[in-house]
């Protein structure tokens, strides 16, 4: 059956309602961008020296790279482990890792105050600084990302190099490039993979180093010297719940049917994962006995149940039940619960737990914030879309291949 | 406690590495944390190895004879001549000196910003009415400082005699320092959209340069700040606090505090009760170094996980039974 599926450039119209409604949002996350970039970061921000750090870190960029470890989860599993029947999902989870860290590399643009300055780390070194690291290894890794979305380039394009006009005498120099690049890529692909995923370990755990040193300013319940290995359990055990959120989106909107047999094992794969980050999670705070502090009813520890309880303890045990991972809805919402919950728990970490002893009232992400985290979603949805109309991304039976294997056996 | 100091004096060869101080006493301290640290290397999948020498970035210079404050709350009248004095030398615009008699500026706390490097707050004693104490709030200037271990280009920097300075060429505006600071005194010029600085006391570097005292130090009229080396400040606090045990609490805030700061603090009350922030003896940076450089030590751990993620496929590769269900 695996066989049978082939990834094809989907051909739909672009422009649908729910593609305007994406492109408005976006449009009006750019009014509030060109606000930030014109008057600086407070005219568009509710960030002050007490609050250095808000939603664009906490969700843009924290969140970003970690709801886009699909890409190197599912690599690892198709890949590493080289379990083929996963191949449908490889494609959709790079595209969608390639596009949510070029969105997080955008994300660090807008935050620090000096954009234009962005290239600084790469030849101004700092070796103590976890943010130094974080920052190395995503661009690093972005490349890499590139890299690996090459050969769906190469596949999509040669013998169908058509430009006209003033560019035609492009097509054959163009043509051969490609040929060459995919003659040299499907020989040293493996050593990108192998990277992608060593990459992702590491700057995935280095994020959560990075509070570290917030010390006392950071709310007990988060604050411990484990986070980069929470941080690193969480963005693996978000990975397939990831894809099967975009699968089952994508389904739906190019109107094909859902891969279920591949999502179910995906969702089924997920809860040892799960499992483990959520007895380091509680086992963590038996140890250092910050259990007393739930007990505070502030929003710390509100935000903090609602993070362990619906992000992880829900949808682990939907997870675990044969009737959730057969069926599209509810295998949907539990694997949206995952990825909430993880975004919340990045969101948390960054902004909910960060308490600093002098304040003069608590941050809220202001209404441009919001806007411009809208704004950058919805331009990544746009992308996403026309990519996989554009490039063969996406899975879907094909009839020439079905058959031929048929009668094939047969003859 | 003496051992710290000893740490500190004999640390000049040793200290230019960052870490230096993992292989001192205050590891101890951190056993447990090591331990956590430990088992994080293991469940990351990577080699666990020690992290007591790697040491990269900006070098940290620790001096002996590198310059303090003393601050004496006990002695500061209030005046916010400092304040003023502050502006005037890092060209920041001020109100003329008359304005800061003002004492209604008391009434509500208030914390360094972009506009004012250091300022004076006031606070009524718990136990005795009608007595208050001054405090002069600025940079501390660590002795290993968070900032300088925490900033993504090495910006930050610890100078030889004390300052904790910033450099504006390298500078990306990413305010890590802010959030790594235990004192929470960086600002950042959140207004302006080219160049917006990071601005923060810099112990008047520029002056100092060319011979002269720190501004505040300066101005001063009632010499509630004593500016000399840090080693003889401490004696000095000591020794006032134990020829006036009355007029003091026996506590020289900053002599240990996250590794111990060369603006140095006595008090007539409490520190908490000065919204002093309550703070371990460990460095503030010391944790996260440790976890990023046992992440990172020779690069051995990346460098395994690669080849063990290569055998692994190279064994998947040649092994037909690899497409069987999960």
């Amino acid at each position: 059956m695996q066989a049978l599926m082939r990834p094809t450039p989907m051909r739909v119209k672009f422009v649908t309602p729910g593609v305007v409604v994406l492109i408005l949002l976006a449009l009006n996350g750019l009014v509030f961008l060109a606000g930030r970039f014109l008057f600086g970061i407070g005219a568009v921000t509710n960030l002050d020296n007490q609050y250095p750090w808000g939603l664009w870190i906490g969700l843009d960029v924290a969140a970003g790279v970690a709801l886009a470890a699909g890409g190197f989860t599912t690599a690892a599993l198709a890949h590493i482990l080289r379990r083929e029947e996963y191949n449908v999902v490889v494609r959709p989870a790079l595209l969608t890792a390639m596009l949510g860290y070029t969105f997080v590399a955008f994300g660090v643009m807008i935050d620090i105050g000096r954009s234009y300055y962005i290239w600084h780390p790469i030849v101004m070194w700092n070796g103590n600084s976890a943010l130094f690291e974080v920052g190395i290894c995503v661009v690093i890794y972005v490349t890499v990302l590139y890299i690996e979305f090459l050969p769906v380039v190469t596949e999509r394009f040669i013998g169908q190099m058509r430009l006209w006009g003033a560019l035609a005498w492009l097509n054959q120099p163009v043509d051969r490039l490609l040929r060459s690049l995919d003659r040299g890529l499907s020989k040293t692909l493996f050593v990108f993979v192998i990277a992608g995923v060593v990459l992702s370990t590491l700057h995935q755990s280095s994020l959560g180093t990075l509070m570290i040193i917030a010390g006392p300013k950071m709310h007990p319940l988060w604050q411990t010297p484990i986070l980069p290995l929470l941080f690193l359990l969480s963005a693996i055990s978000v990975g397939f719940p990831m894809v099967i959120v975009e699968s089952l989106l994508a389904a739906r909107s190019f109107g094909l049917k859902p891969e279920m047999a591949v999502l179910s094992r995906l969702g089924w794969m997920t809860t040892p994962l799960l499992g483990v980050y959520l007895a380091f999670k509680i086992g963590d705070m038996f140890v250092r006995k910050t259990f007393v502090h739930l007990a505070e009813l502030d929003l710390q520890s509100v935000m903090f149940v609602v993070e362990v309880l619906a992000g992880v303890v829900l949808p682990l045990r939907m997870l675990l039940m044969r009737r959730v991972l057969k069926s599209p809805a509810l295998l949907f919402t539990a694997a949206m619960l995952v990825v909430a919950g993880v975004a919340l728990n990045r969101f948390n970490n960054f902004v909910v737990a960060y308490t600093p002893p002098y304040s003069f009232g608590r941050y809220v992400p202001s209404f441009g914030e919001i806007s411009v985290t809208v704004g950058f979603i919805c331009m990544l949805a746009l992308l996403y879309r026309a990519a996989v109309m554009i490039f063969p991304v996406i899975s879907r039976p094909d009839r020439s291949l079905a058959p031929k294997d048929k009668f094939t056996v047969r003859g | 406690m003496k051992g710290l100091l000893d740490t500190v004096a004999a640390g000049r060869a040793a200290l230019p590495q960052t870490t230096g101080y993992c292989r001192g006493k205050s590891m101890k301290k951190i056993d447990r944390r090591a331990f956590l640290k430990r088992s994080l290397s293991i469940g990351a999948g990577l080699t666990g190895l020690s992290a007591a020498c790697a040491s990269a970035g900006p070098k940290n210079i620790l001096s002996t004879e590198r310059m303090g404050v003393l601050v004496d709350t006990t002695v500061c009248i209030g005046c916010r001549n400092c304040e003023w004095a502050c502006k005037q030398a890092h060209e920041i615009p001020t109100a003329p000196i008359e304005t800061y008699e003002d004492k209604s500026v008391f009434d509500a706390m208030r914390r360094p910003d972009d506009k004012a490097l250091t300022v004076v707050n006031r606070y009524a004693d718990r136990t005795r009415p009608g007595v208050s104490h001054a405090v002069k709030v600025q940079c501390m200037h660590c002795a290993r400082p968070a900032c300088v271990s925490a900033c993504i280009v090495g910006a930050l920097s610890k100078q030889e005699n004390g300052a904790v300075v910033w450099d504006t060429a390298k500078c990306i505006g990413c305010r890590y320092c802010m959030v790594a600071c235990p004192f929470q005194i960086p600002a950042f010029e959140y207004h302006k959209a080219l160049q917006p600085r990071i601005m923060k006391c810099d112990f008047c570097f520029e002056r100092r340069k060319c011979g002269k005292l720190p501004a505040c130090v300066d101005i001063c009229p009632v010499e509630a700040l004593t500016y000399g080396p840090r080693e003889d400040l401490v004696g000095i606090a000591r020794s006032r606090v134990r020829r006036f045990p009355k007029r003091y609490v026996n506590h020289v805030f900053g002599e240990y505090e996250v590794g111990g700061t060369d603006w140095l603090y006595l008090a007539g009350a409490a520190f908490a009760d000065l919204q002093f922030p309550k703070l371990g003896q460990n460095p503030a940076p010391g944790v996260s170094e440790s976890i990023q450089h046992g992440i990172f030590a020779y690069f051995i751990p990346p460098v395994s996980l690669y080849a063990l993620l290569g055998v692994l496929m190279w064994i998947s590769k040649h092994n037909p039974k690899t497409d069987e269900g999960a």
